[in-house]
């Protein structure tokens, strides 16, 4: 049976939802162990230990690793290597920027964001944006493979694997943490929000994109998202950027506001289940791809809609 | 210090695609073929480390066939000062890329490397980091600020959360993401100066790399297409069809 080590995704005390997603792909691949690289996350461990179908967790806690640099996560994972057939990892940015440096290190290719296990050899993965797909068969003995979570379901959390401590030796003399800006924790999270309302440049400022989104979010229990137009103009952090350079998102609801509907944008939400544009032009290609559109001024109908929810 | 920046050739991002119908792969004959738009980004970066005064020579270098010269211009008239591309046949997988670029920074010996943080036709995002990795040397991806040091490089990454700002002791790699600068437009006499710049092409066999690829691609095929939608005539239209139809409010 395939042996198949999953980098967990986790800030040291939550685990990321990404992961149960990922474990969902995995498990279709072969046998799951877990990896929980960090400091005092010992939490996470726990949680990791509860997923369905994991067969173990191991633990490798250090300051070394805190900040989950790229240099010791790749070291560790290249070290534990020998043992598995696949090394794993949700796409998220930590497995983004660590997992294709085991892959350069074992001396085999990556095969990054699968959206489908055809079999344990062969994946589906989306190129130009999504705008075709590629099957493609991993023909090396040892496999580096990255996961796009909203593909897959998240695994259930009814199991109860072991956890096992590891002891390492590992250093990291080529990076040093400065310092990190990140979005407060009491939001609802952008990737498996059940609902997301977007923004894009026809809100013309930040306070117009805050007075008009927060209260639409807020009624439909939803996150916010922004197209790059809007995240470049300052309207939205960059955390909020949806699309082939932001976060690919797939919620029951979707509802996209003065966005015009670039591919590099419909790549990371064109496969949410409803999708809702609103739009002063008719013409607008984003039209072409939702499920109900209303062309109107989003300047009357977001208060219209925030008020009628 | 050198600085070298890799630049691939793709389909332009402006362009829609076509999946050819026999699954073979996308079609690029008779498409508009530009610059990846993250190594544009890549390129200013260097151009304007070297307008500080903090890199002395920007040289750029792509894997690809004989026609991917015409990128190589268009970053030689963006103001880089030396060109090389390494000609091959056919795909090449972003391992094989590293492994050649890191042959190139075995020759050349920059201080500094600054890579796309991804390629918009394979959308891979591995190239940088498989290359950090061959090199032994420190990353830093998604780059949206950068500020070259003595001895390191400060480099904020964009990433899922929102922002880090690591350092990296130098050599370093980098790869930009598109907030960290607006590239510059390539004028008139500069691409008629770009002409004359050195522009070099060797083979991977020059190097004693081997770039075939290890993965196969068995099929490309287009995306399920989305069913078309309905225009609604008001917000209570869209509330009542999200309610009674769509059933997510
Ligand atoms: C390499 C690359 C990667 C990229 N990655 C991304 C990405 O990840 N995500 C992303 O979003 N973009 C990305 N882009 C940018 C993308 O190409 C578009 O430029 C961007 O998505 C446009 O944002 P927008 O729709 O908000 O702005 P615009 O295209 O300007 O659209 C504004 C829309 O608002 C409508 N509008 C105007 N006024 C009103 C009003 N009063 N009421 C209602 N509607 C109104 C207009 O009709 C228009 O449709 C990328 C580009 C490149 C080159
Ligand atoms: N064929 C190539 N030649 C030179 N540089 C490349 C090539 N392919 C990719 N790169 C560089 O690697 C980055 C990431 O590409 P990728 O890993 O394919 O997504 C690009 O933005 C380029 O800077």
């Amino acid at each position: 049976m395939t042996k198949i080590l999953l980098l967990a995704e986790h800030d040291n005390n939550t685990l990321n939802e990404a992961t149960l997603r990922a474990v969902t792909a995995a498990k279709q691949i072969g046998d799951v162990n877990i990896l929980v690289v960090g400091h005092a996350c010992d939490a996470v461990a726990q949680t990791a230990s509860k997923i369905s179908g994991v067969e173990k967790v191991l633990l490798a806690d250090g300051v070394v690793f805190v900040h989950q640099l790229a240099e010791p996560v790749a070291a560790l994972l290249v070290e534990l290597a020998p043992a598995y057939d696949v090394i794993m990892s949700a796409a998220t940015s930590i497995g983004k920027s660590a997992l294709p440096r085991v892959a350069a290190l074992l001396d085999v290719a990556q095969i990054s964001e699968i959206i489908e296990v055809v079999s344990p050899d062969t994946f589906v993965r989306p190129i130009y944006a999504g705008n075709a797909l590629q099957k493609v068969r991993a023909s090396e003995g040892k496999k580096v493979i990255t996961v796009r979570p909203t593909s897959f379901e998240p695994a259930p959390s009814e199991g109860d694997a072991p956890i096992e401590t590891l002891s390492t030796n590992t250093t990291n003399e080529k990076t040093t943490f400065v310092s990190a800006a990140l979005s407060d924790g009491d939001r609802v999270e952008l990737v498996s929000a059940k609902t997301v309302i977007s923004g894009g440049r026809a809100f013309g400022s930040k306070e117009q994109f805050d007075q008009l989104l927060e209260p639409l979010a807020q009624k439909l229990n939803g996150a916010i998202g922004a197209s790059r137009a809007a995240v470049d103009a300052g309207y939205a952090p960059n955390e909020w950027q949806v699309g082939q350079t932001g976060k690919v998102v797939a919620p029951d609801l979707y509802v996209a506001i003065g966005i015009s509907g670039a591919i590099q944008h419909l790549a990371g939400m064109k496969d949410s289940k409803t999708i809702v544009a609103i739009n002063s032009d008719p013409d607008a290609p984003i039209n072409q791809i939702a499920d109900y559109v209303l062309i109107a001024d989003l300047f009357e109908a977001v208060p219209e809609l925030t008020d009628k929810l | 210090m050198k600085v070298l920046v890799p630049i691939k050739r793709v389909i332009d991002y402006n362009v829609k695609i076509r999946v050819k119908p026999d699954g073979s792969g996308v079609d690029l004959d008779n498409v508009k073929m530009s610059m990846n738009p993250f190594d544009e980004i890549a390129i200013e970066a260097a151009l304007q480390l070297k307008e500080a005064g903090k890199v002395d020579e920007v040289v750029i270098a792509t894997i690809g066939v004989e026609k991917s010269q015409d990128v190589l211009r268009t970053g030689l008239a963006m103001g880089a000062d030396r060109a090389i591309l390494v000609q091959v046949e056919g795909e090449v997988e972003p391992l094989g890329i590293a492994k050649v670029l890191a042959k190139i920074v075995g020759d050349e010996e920059p201080g500094f490397v600054i890579l796309g943080k991804q390629a918009i036709d394979d959308d891979a995002s591995q190239t940088g980091q498989m290359l950090s990795a061959l090199l032994g040397w420190g990353q830093a991806t998604f780059a949206s600020a950068l500020q070259l040091e003595e001895g390191y490089v400060r480099v904020t990454q964009e990433v899922d959360a929102g922002l880090q700002t690591i350092d990296v002791a130098l050599p370093a790699i980098v790869t930009v993401d598109l907030r960290l600068n607006t590239p510059r437009y390539a004028t008139l006499p500069n691409v008629m100066k770009a002409k004359r710049k050195p522009l070099e092409v060797i083979t991977p066999a020059d190097f004693g790399v081997d770039t075939s690829p290890r993965n196969t691609v068995l099929e490309t095929y287009e995306p399920p297409a989305r069913a078309g939608g309905i225009t609604v005539q008001n917000v209570d239209e869209l509330v009542e069809k999200l309610k009674n139809q769509a059933g997510v409010i």
